[in-house]
């Protein structure tokens, strides 16, 4: 299956008493990064489980094109590629030993000819010590490139520039391009507001459950995340 | 924002990834042979289960071994108290290393039969316990004199079966309680009332075929039993893990 657009209409969910996001309405398209802004707590990262299908809405819908999550099933998750705040990768495993065991997973069809691209991107194609010895950066790119391993339309990411030195975080910006050029949907939370600062296409803010659209105008992301935030 | 042209190139390359999906046995042994390579380079399971499994033993030799001469009927029970101790520390560490790294939920996220995954993971905590059944049984031979090459096939069998019922829902549950607070209390709790029924009979099959006058048809009696707990326990696990891993 393929699609072009992700649409959440009025995402709610909640955790006992608690409602964490409240009738969440986005729609992002192929080929554009949104930001996904809020303090912490403020839900970003129940959102991108939803998105992910790991987590089901309390109620509200979400389509992935025309198809909802539980009529596409499998198909749907291997057009999605998630990297979260844990980066799941296993550490008593080389970079290419976690790499094959992700290609597998989602079978395609040149494991090697994937992981050996994957790990020239993630610039480990030279390490064939166990994970456990990375530095933070380097689990972190070797993390990517697993999520991006099967070539998702939809990739969600949550805090990708934890722990990335300047060099790393100019290479993950790059690949942030690409992906948007190749016409993937990205949806980005982040606290890193200087570093997506002309990025992301646009931005949006989880406050108090509901979202709020970050407008454009004059002034940095941080500026108009603030105005946003205060009101 | 998007360039509509950008996007069509990039269309083009989407469509061009592949999609072909794993087969059901081959993610199953994709999963369980990870785990053993794992467990080969950490070594951290199969030592701690057979620390534990064979202090239990020898422990258990202390008291019931007076003189030479073993408690009657002592040998079975002390085995499968073994097996089961220790097969619920397996289960826990090794999903605890699953949660460590969040590795489960990417598994969740690729797009194979998650049944597959379930299975997977069985046969690795399955081959571990192999392991450990294969240092303990011999150990409660010598401790207890408990004649284990006897019907040494019919002993294999109930082992067996046993291990198999009692890591269904043993994984089941590890499973379901990795994002548990207290899942190292609660997996006990929730695993022992279940699986009383094959933890006796294999107790009772494994005393029957220790005992002086063995009585076969009562051994593969409780063997039948085993086998039938195994595939209403299996079958219930694969229809209840998809459900049970939803976050």
């Amino acid at each position: 299956m393929d699609f072009r657009s992700l649409t959440f209409t009025d995402v709610s969910r909640h955790f006992g008493r608690r409602r964490v996001l409240n009738k969440v309405s986005l729609r992002c398209e192929a080929g554009e990064v949104v930001a996904l802004l809020g303090s912490n707590g403020a839900g970003k990262s129940t959102l991108l489980s939803i998105a992910a299908t790991l987590l089901d809405p309390s109620s509200g819908e979400i389509r992935y094109g025309d198809a909802s999550a539980r009529a596409a099933g499998a198909d749907l998750r291997g057009r999605i590629g998630v990297l979260g705040h844990e980066l799941s990768i296993y550490p008593e495993l080389s970079a290419a030993e976690n790499l094959r065991f992700f290609a597998r997973a989602y079978g395609l069809s040149d494991v090697d000819g994937a992981v050996t691209i994957a790990l020239r991107r993630a610039g480990l194609d030279h390490r064939d010590d166990p994970c456990a010895r990375f530095s933070r950066g380097m689990r972190q790119r070797l993390a990517l490139e697993r999520a991006l391993l099967h070539r998702p339309r939809l990739v969600l990411l949550d805090e990708p520039f934890t722990g990335l030195d300047d060099s790393a975080i100019h290479a993950l910006r790059e690949r942030l391009g690409e992906l948007r050029a190749e016409g993937c949907i990205v949806l980005l939370a982040t606290h890193d507001l200087e570093t997506i600062d002309g990025l992301a296409d646009r931005a949006v803010l989880l406050l108090g459950g509901k979202l709020v659209t970050i407008p454009d105008g004059s002034g940095t992301l941080r500026e108009r995340y603030r105005r946003a935030l205060h009101g | 924002m998007a360039s509509e042209s950008v996007v069509a190139s990039g269309d083009r390359a989407m469509r061009s990834a592949p999609a072909a999906r794993s087969s059901f046995l081959a993610t199953a042994w994709l999963i369980t042979r990870k785990d053993l390579v794992i467990e080969f380079r950490s070594r951290e399971v199969v030592y701690t289960t057979l620390f534990f499994a064979v202090s239990c033993v020898l422990v258990f030799a202390f008291s019931f071994v007076k003189e030479g001469v073993a408690a009657q009927d002592a040998a079975a029970g002390i085995l499968w108290i073994a097996i089961a101790f220790s097969g619920t520390l397996a289960l826990g560490r090794a999903f605890e290393r699953e949660r460590q790294n969040d590795t489960l939920r990417a598994l969740m996220l690729t797009p194979v039969d998650r049944p597959a995954v379930y299975i997977g993971k069985l046969a690795g905590v399955l081959a571990l316990l192999a392991v450990v059944e294969a240092i303990v049984t011999p150990l409660v031979a010598l401790m207890f004199g408990a004649p284990v090459l006897d019907h040494a096939l019919l002993l294999a069998a109930l082992l067996a079966a046993g291990t198999i019922g009692f890591a269904a829902v043993g994984t089941l549950f590890a499973a379901m309680l990795i994002r548990a607070r207290s899942r190292d209390v609660l997996l006990p709790i929730l695993l022992y009332p279940i699986t009383i029924p094959v933890i006796i009979a294999g107790v009772r099959g494994t005393g029957v075929l220790f005992q002086a006058d063995v009585d076969l048809p009562m051994a593969r009696l409780w063997l039948s039993i085993l086998v039938f707990f195994d595939l209403v326990f299996v079958t219930l696990a694969l229809w209840t893990f998809e459900p049970a891993m939803k976050e």
